[in-house]
Order: C-alpha cells, then structure tokens, then sequence
C-alpha cells in the first residue's frame, strides 16, 4: 500500500475527541477500579455488575452488525441460545472447565453462523430482520425437541457450578464478565478503526457504491456477521454461567435481540459510546420498572419508537452535536480544506483522514 | 387415503395464510417496508371482534363490519402518523418503529386482556364439516377461509389493475418521484396501501380468531408464518401467496402428522430450503427485495 501523507492538522470548533492517550489511561484506570472490585465490593455489588456488563456486551454486538454494518438482524438470541447450551453441554458432559467453555461457547456460534449467513444474506432489509429470527426459531425448536440429551423445553442446569465454591466462583464470573465487555468494546473499537471497518460502513451506506470502489462486500460482511455472533456467543455463556439454568425458551428468546435493539436506538445507533450509554439507561429503567410487569417493556418500546422519531442518533448523538465530545475516536473526518468547499483531492490529499494515523504528525 | 385427508387440510390452512401474508406482501410491494406489527395488529382485530361479541352481541361475521374499518384507520393513521416520516432514511428505523410498536402492543393487550388465551364464537358452523369421499373430511370453517383468501386475492388483483387508485398504487411501487410528477401523492398512496393491508389483516385475524384460540403474545409467530407465506410465494406476487400459503399449511400439517412438535420446524425448514434453492420465491415479481 503506498504511504499516504496525512493531512495538516485540523482544528474542529465543534468537534473535540479524547487522544489516543487520554483513552488509554482512563481505561486502564476503570479497569484497575472495576478489577478490584472482589476486595472491597459485596457479591451484590458484582452481581449486578455482571448483568449490566452482559447488557453491555450484547448491545455493542448489535450496534457492530446493524449501526456499522447496516445489517438489521433480530436472530442474535441464537448465539445467546447457541453459547449457553454450549457451556452446559462442555462443562456437564464433556467436563471441560467453565469458564474456558464460555469461550468455546463464543466460536461455535461463530461457526454457525457461517451457514446461517448463506441463507440469510440472501435477504435484505426487513427480511434479513425476520429471516434470521426465523433461523433463531429452528434453533429453539430443535434445542426443545431433544427431549433426552437436552431434556427439551424443561432445559438444563449448570451442575459443574458446584465444584467451585460459591464466592470463588462469583468472583472468576466477574472477573471474566470485565474481560468479556472491554473485549466487546475493544473488538468494536479495533475494527472501525481498521479498513475493514471503514468498508463495512461503506457497505452500510451503499452497496453499489461500496463495491465500486472495491469494497469486498460479502467478504467483510460475513466477517463481521460471525463476529458479532461469536462476541454474542460468549455472552450467552456468561449469562448461563451466571444463571446456572437454561431453558430453550428463555435462551432462544426474541427479547434478547429487542433489548440489544432498544439499548442501541436509545443510547445511539453507530457509535460506540452509544451502546453505553443506552445500556445504562436501560439497566437503570429495568431496575426500577421490574415490579411494574407489561408497563416496563411498554415504556421501554414507546422511548425507542419516540427515539427513532425525533433523535435517530440517540441520546449520544444529541451530546455529541451539544458538546462535540468523542470518547472512541472511529470516525473518519473530513480534512478543513475539503470541509471548506476546496478540492483536496485535487491537491493530491486523501478525501478522508485516517484515525489510526495521529493527525499532529506531518 | 389418510394422506389426502392431511394433504386437503394442508391445502385450506394456506388460505388462512394466504390472508396472513396478503397485507404484508402488498406493502412491500408498493413501499418496500416490513411492517413488524403485522401478526400483532392480527391479534387486535381478533380482540377487536371479541369486544364487539362482548359489548354488541355480534357474532364473528358481523363484527368483521367493525373491525375490517377499524384495522384500515389503525393503518392510515400508522403510515401517515409514523411512518411516512421515516421514509428515505433506510432500513432501520422503520424496523425499529414497527418492533418497538409490535411489544408496546404485545403488552398493552396483556394488561387490557390478562394472557389468558380467547376465542371467538361463531356457533356450530366451527365443528360442521363435509365428507367430500371416505376418509377425507373438509371442515366448513377452512372452506370459507380458503373461499375469503380467494376472494381477497381477485379483489385486490381486480384493484390494482382496473381501479384509478389501484394504478396508482402500481405507478408508486415503480418509482414514486415519477408517479409524483403525473400528480400522485405518494404519501397518501403509501397510508391508503397500509390501511388496505390492515384490512386484510383484520379478516385474518377474526377467522384466526373464530379457528382456534388467540393470546396478547400470539402476534410474532403470525408474523412468521406471515413471512414465510411470501418468502416461499415470491416477494410482490399475489397469486404466489396463496401458492406460498398453500405449501407452508402443507408443510406444517405434513410435519405435525410425523410428530406432533414438528408442525412450525417444518414450515421453518421449508422456508430455508427455499430460500436456499430459489432464493426469490416461487413467483417474484419484484426484483428489489431491499
């Protein structure tokens, strides 16, 4: 690839991102808080942060499939479904250590998903969305038809739990669910930074006018299909290894994919602190809405549907055009010369500005 | 001959899905949207009929003259209120719009109605049925099902090629900037097309409704077999929906006879298969399935 020569420095009135560095250090100090969390925290504590990290995890998988790369999909509770009967079946019957088996859990959902997407990148739009929960359907259905080995719609339990003591155990989940959630952020963070992910929004926007330019469509897009269902994968292990039961109606569930939907849209779509956002959010409203049953999925449904009507990019975006504040630095901008109405191409610069490259360097 | 006796019911389910996939392929056609509210407005109308018997005393039939008006305004109102506004902004949030409307509505029932299962009444013509030859028994309730799918069908083929409204529907579904120029308003074409959907959906409903029993969280799964209806039919074609119909009852009661826990991962697996094989349907029309 021939150097490109980066731009000259560009000053944005209205747009100020975190450096590179101010990222890292703030990172490494959440984690180091959060990490410790088993020395001065309650169980409760890390249980409760399982679960909001699990939220987390999964909303940014969604975000990566549908607000990066377009593809709107309301099947990723397979993978949820997938992971989860994958850590009970290696742990249970095959005796392999838990917590690896999340893992496992992750990779086959992502080799699933490789016939999966044969199908279902066969349709498009709103029949994707349907296609890939009807896909999800078959999964369930098979799941409960085993009535012996997988003991059908009664589901399993997570007997293996039981050989770690309690407290060690919560405190490996936890830590593991820390790993789980930077790696879903870093995994989203790392590839919209990388030319893959730069094609993938490109896809997003235009097919036609991604593949003129020579955008390996189908290539990147399965790429990211798989992904997306190996990081929701692992996260449906750890939900069952936190759990400890399963069920192949409460696994395979379409209100795992309505959450992922609704924690993105309100958070806000193709961002990535978005999904942060929007899954505090929601943990929050969950929180205090759980005793008021019909009511909490009804307030939830109403703000995403009034969200998509008056802010489509979500609380995030409302801050981010507000403020002009960026935490994930993933967007490609367009240099001041061309911003300006001048051709940059012209004078042989590159339309975009590349994040990976530090932009004070010459 | 017990073959042709689940080969014949097969047959006349797929004219109570022929009704479900219907509104949700004219839709399509004419706006390329997926209304994911679909099997949940189908569980209203049959809540809808339920109150009429309840509060009217109507019987099913009659209460259709409610519902049928009803659903068309709930359509009109969700194109035009809603919907139009999202028109050229892509995919999502129209998705999202109609996903976040199908669990408000999913919901909203469950606390008007508990959810507890209903069914609606229609007398003694629901267990009637005719011995056509020994061993092969229609149910009068699916004949007039599969007769108001049929029905349905030539209306609707009758509209769109004969009626003014109905060219502009077609004109719309080719290219609604042109159509715009003859004069066309396309967002009343896009309201009038949801209403007519709904309406569609609102005989299905009811007849679901008076053919078996119905719950608030009924609606996904009739979107589904909706769905499948038109992916095994060919997207934008009518005729191929009552043939998706058709193969998709087959296919379900085929599976259920097997086993009884096959009825729906039959239906799924033909769906797929299908879908690998002949990937526009049996009888697309439209091209653009994006």
């Amino acid at each position: 690839m021939p150097k490109i020569e980066s731009p000259p420095p560009v000053t944005h009135p209205r747009s100020r991102r975190m450096s590179s560095r101010g990222l890292a250090v703030g990172s490494v100090l959440l984690l180091a808080i959060l990490v410790s969390l088993p020395w001065w925290g309650t169980p409760d504590q890390m249980r409760t942060l399982v679960e909001f990290i699990y939220f987390l995890a999964l909303a940014q998988m969604w975000n990566m499939l549908a607000g990066y790369g377009g593809m709107v999909s309301f099947g990723q509770q397979a993978w949820i479904g997938l992971g989860g009967y994958t850590l009970i079946v290696l742990a249970d019957d095959l005796h392999v250590n838990m917590f690896l088996a999340v893992v496992v859990g992750g990779v086959v959902a992502a080799l699933v998903a490789l016939p999966t997407a044969a199908l279902a990148f066969r349709l498009r739009g709103g029949y994707f969305a349907v296609g890939t929960w009807v896909i999800a359907e078959v999964f369930r259905l098979l799941v409960a038809s085993s009535t012996e080995w997988l003991k059908g719609g009664l589901g399993r339990s997570l007997t293996a739990a039981g050989l770690i003591a309690r407290p060690l155990r919560e405190q490996y989940t936890y830590w593991l669910a820390i790993v789980i959630g930077a790696g879903a952020i870093a995994l989203v963070y790392t590839l919209m930074r990388s030319r893959v992910g730069l094609g993938l929004t490109a896809i997003r926007d235009s097919e036609a006018a991604a593949m003129s330019v020579g955008v390996k469509i189908t290539r990147i897009k399965l790429l990211v299909f798989m992904m997306a269902a190996f990081g929701t994968g692992v996260v449906g292990g750890l939900i069952y290894l936190n759990a400890l039961r399963i069920t192949p109606q409460a696994s395979f569930n379409i209100q795992w994919s309505a959450f992922m939907a609704f924690i993105v849209v309100i958070g806000g779509l193709g961002t990535i602190e978005g999904p942060i956002i929007g899954a505090m959010l929601f943990f929050v409203l969950r929180h205090y809405l759980s005793s008021f049953g019909p009511w909490s999925l009804i307030l939830l449904g109403s703000i995403a549907v009034i969200m998509m009507l008056v802010a489509p990019d979500g609380l995030w975006g409302v801050l981010h055009r507000r403020f002009g504040f960026e935490l994930f630095a993933v967007r490609r901008r367009l240099p001041a010369a061309l911003a300006h109405g001048q051709s940059a191409v012209a004078e042989g610069q590159p339309v975009l500005s590349d994040p990976a490259v530090p932009e004070t360097k010459p | 001959m017990q073959w042709v006796n689940i080969l014949a019911q097969g047959i006349l389910l797929g004219g109570l899905y022929a009704l479900y996939g219907t509104g949700l392929s004219l839709i399509f056609g004419v706006m390329r949207l997926v209304n994911l509210t679909h099997g949940d407005l189908m569980v209203v109308a049959a809540y809808l009929a339920l109150v009429a018997g309840q509060l009217l005393g109507l019987s099913p039939w009659l209460s259709l003259l409610l519902v049928v008006p009803a659903l068309f305004v709930i359509g009109v109102v969700l194109q035009r209120g809603l919907l139009n506004a999202t028109l050229g902004k892509g995919v999502l949030p129209p998705l999202i719009i109609t996903f976040g409307l199908s669990v408000i509505t999913q919901n909203v029932l469950q606390l008007g109605f508990t959810a507890d299962t209903q069914g609606l009444d229609a007398g003694p013509i629901e267990a009637a049925s005719l011995e056509v030859t020994k061993g092969v028994t229609l149910g009068v309730l699916p004949l007039i099902t599969f007769a108001a799918a049929v029905l349905v069908l030539t209306g609707l083929q009758l509209f769109l090629t004969r009626t003014k409204l109905g060219r502009a529907f077609r004109a719309t579904s080719d290219d609604p900037t042109t159509a715009e120029l003859i004069g066309i308003n396309s967002r009343q074409v896009y309201g009038l097309a949801m209403g007519l959907s709904l309406a569609i959906v609102a005989v299905a409903g009811v007849l679901l409704g008076v053919r078996t029993t119905f719950a608030p969280s009924d609606g996904p799964a009739r979107l589904i077999y909706a769905f499948e209806t038109v992916i095994i039919g060919g997207l934008g074609s009518l005729w191929g929906t009552l043939a998706g119909g058709i193969i998709l009852g087959v296919a379900q009661t085929v599976g259920a006879q097997l086993n009884p826990a096959w009825f729906q991962l039959a239906g799924h697996l033909v769906t797929l298969a299908l879908l690998a094989f002949r990937p526009t349907g049996l009888f697309a029309r439209t091209r653009d399935a994006g």
